[in-house]
């Protein structure tokens, strides 16, 4: 145990995800070696990110303004709609540059051990934005696992009466992998998702 | 398959320990408390990623240690494969093959194939039914790997549905709504497990009676097995027709979905899955009775003996000899039924014993000894003792 403010700091870092104690330490020791600008710079974020980052009233992503980025862009599609957990799968798929639609983050996966229903999710908002008509397609891009899938099958349920084109991401092999590395489960649903080539 | 070296590291209460095997019998001789248990132990967790004492990983780790390791040289099918397993308490286990690190430690599961007997094996006729749902399970796994996913997959799937039957009843309202998703995961999952353990008893029936007539004697009651479910047709506890048609999975599921269904009215007002795998039961019967109950003292013994040693003659049969852990069992059995054990024992490709004074030991089973004292393992010097040497050459053959 360490002194006062520099235990308190060990606390607060080990109570992040990812950081055990060890690294809480680490961070915290590497801190208090720093230059009072490099902190100063670390304290700014932190603060400007509680005061100024906000939820876009449409897709529930991060933003800084009432909509983000990508709900404000003119050159996105409105027809489609991609549906995932957190922000940072948002992150992930504009990573691919193939996706020309919008999306709708829905803050987590449905999870009755940690008290998570429909209801805690932006579910409600997602039927609002599908009810206006513009929208032609839904793609339901959760987590491949449990529940992810749970919270996949109760869309598409939610959402079939509507009439739309509902469509589920692949799952299968990674690009540039090896067939004899794949688990059973991934290799399974590979076989099950397979495409006809067309010569 | 055999082990050829094991190793363990803050395990249990080994500081460390390492240990040079050579296929055939070896017994490892120790005053109680030495740990002769633990270092068999360690080898159970290779095979199932579990104790046969314990459910929590913690209490495996050395007082004061942060983790631990099992290590062991592995013969199978003439190659040698390292296997370490690093146990971490409350975080992620790490697995090792070969040097190369396995992205799922269950991906282990089936690779180093053990048939454990120990005291607490009674529990197999006399415990409760989830003694007996872990036992066909853990042996489910170790004759098709694949199934430890789907058991895992059925037991997480089981405990979020149940957290939302939980909630239902206090909040109503739009929380069932999501109850038919979780059924749908249930049912295809339960429908695989139900499949797999049917194909199981039917596969091990004929086994634990041909086992049971040989240890327990001639005149003795006929053992049988059967399957108890809580969907009807998948079974209802009566000993196993060897010309029934197994239902398929697909077909069980659908079972499983309807009988969901009827009872979903009773899981919202008792908060809990009351269908599934998970409330079934493996039967034992013993001539017309069921074993549980009826079974004396000694019959259960003969009866939780036969079934580990129908396992052993269904994963032999399957095409490779697992390696079979006799822990501290001798001193349990009277003469005819260490007899039978040792028997297999002998013909086992490898066989692992602890026992608190080598006198426990049947003479043929007495090859290498190891004396464990004073958290050593010293491999003692092949003089054969006064009961061996009666028996001529028995001990040096079946080492």
């Amino acid at each position: 145990m360490y002194e006062g403010a520099v235990q308190d700091l060990i606390d607060e870092l080990g109570r992040l995800p990812g950081v055990g104690p060890k690294s809480a330490q680490r961070i915290a020791f590497h801190l208090l070696a720093a230059e009072s600008t490099d902190v100063g710079r670390l304290v700014a974020a932190l603060q400007r990110v509680q005061a100024e980052v906000r939820f876009c009233v449409t897709c529930h992503n991060v933003a800084e303004t009432e909509q983000c980025r990508i709900c404000r862009d003119p050159r996105r599609t409105l027809d489609v709609i991609c549906v995932v957990e957190e922000p940072k799968d948002v992150v992930a798929i504009e990573r691919t540059r193939e996706f020309k639609g919008r999306y709708h983050v829905l803050g987590g996966a449905i999870s009755p051990i940690e008290g998570i229903g429909p209801d805690d999710l932006k579910v409600k908002e997602l039927m609002t934005r599908l009810m206006d008509g513009q929208v032609t397609e839904l793609i339901i891009a959760t987590d491949p696992n449990l529940e992810g899938e749970a919270t996949a099958a109760y869309l598409a349920r939610l959402v079939g009466p509507l009439g739309l084109a509902v469509s589920r991401l692949a799952s299968g092999l990674p690009v540039g992998g090896d067939l004899e590395y794949a688990d059973e489960v991934t290799l399974g649903r590979a076989f099950e998702g397979r495409r006809r080539i067309d010569a | 398959m055999y082990l050829r070296h094991l190793q363990v590291g803050h395990f249990r209460s080994w500081e460390s320990a390492d240990l040079a095997l050579t296929p055939g019998p070896t017994v490892l001789v120790g005053r109680n408390g030495q740990g002769k248990t633990n270092l068999v132990e360690a080898v159970g967790y290779l095979a199932t990623l579990g104790s046969h004492r314990v459910s929590a990983d913690a209490p495996l780790v050395r007082h004061g240690a942060s983790q631990a390791v099992v290590r062991a040289a592995l013969r199978r099918d003439d190659r040698e494969l390292l296997v370490e397993v690093e146990i971490n308490p409350g975080r992620a286990n790490r697995v090792r093959v070969n040097r190369a690190p396995l992205p799922r430690p269950r991906e282990l599961l089936g690779l180093v194939r053990t048939v454990l007997f120990a005291p607490e094996d009674l529990a197999l006729v006399r415990g409760d039914p989830a003694e007996r749902r872990r036992f066909l399970d853990d042996l489910l796994v170790s004759r098709t790997p694949r199934l430890a996913g789907v058991r895992s997959d059925y037991d997480r799937v089981l405990k979020q549905r149940n957290a939302l039957l939980k909630t239902a009843k206090l909040a109503r309202g739009n929380a069932l709504a999501t109850l038919d998703v979780w059924d749908g995961h249930l049912t295809e999952l339960g429908g695989q497990l139900l499949a797999a353990r049917l194909q199981l008893v039917a596969d091990l029936a004929p086994y634990v009676a041909e086992s049971y007539a040989g240890v327990a004697g001639p005149g003795a009651d006929r053992a049988a097995l059967g399957y108890s479910s809580s969907v009807p047709l998948a079974g209802d506890g009566a000993p196993v027709d060897p010309a029934r048609v197994l239902p398929g999975a697909e077909e069980l599921a659908a079972a499983l979905r309807e009988r969901v269904a009827e009872r979903r009215k009773d899981e919202v007002d008792r908060g809990v899955t009351l269908v599934g795998p998970h409330r079934d039961d493996l039967v034992l019967h013993l001539g017309p009775a069921p074993a549980k109950g009826y079974a004396s003292h000694g019959e259960s013994w003969s009866f939780a003996l036969a079934v580990k040693l129908a396992c052993f003659a269904l994963l032999r049969a399957d095409g490779d000899d697992p390696i079979l852990v006799l822990d501290d069992v001798f001193a349990e059995l009277d003469s005819g039924r260490r007899a039978a054990l040792a028997e297999v024992a002998r013909s086992a490709e490898q066989t692992l014993i602890t026992a608190a004074v080598a006198e426990d030991v049947p003479a043929v089973l007495l090859g290498t000894r190891v004396q464990i004292a004073d958290g050593q393992a010293r491999i003692l010097p092949g003089e054969p003792t006064e009961e061996s040497a009666a028996t001529g050459e028995a001990g040096v053959d079946g080492g």
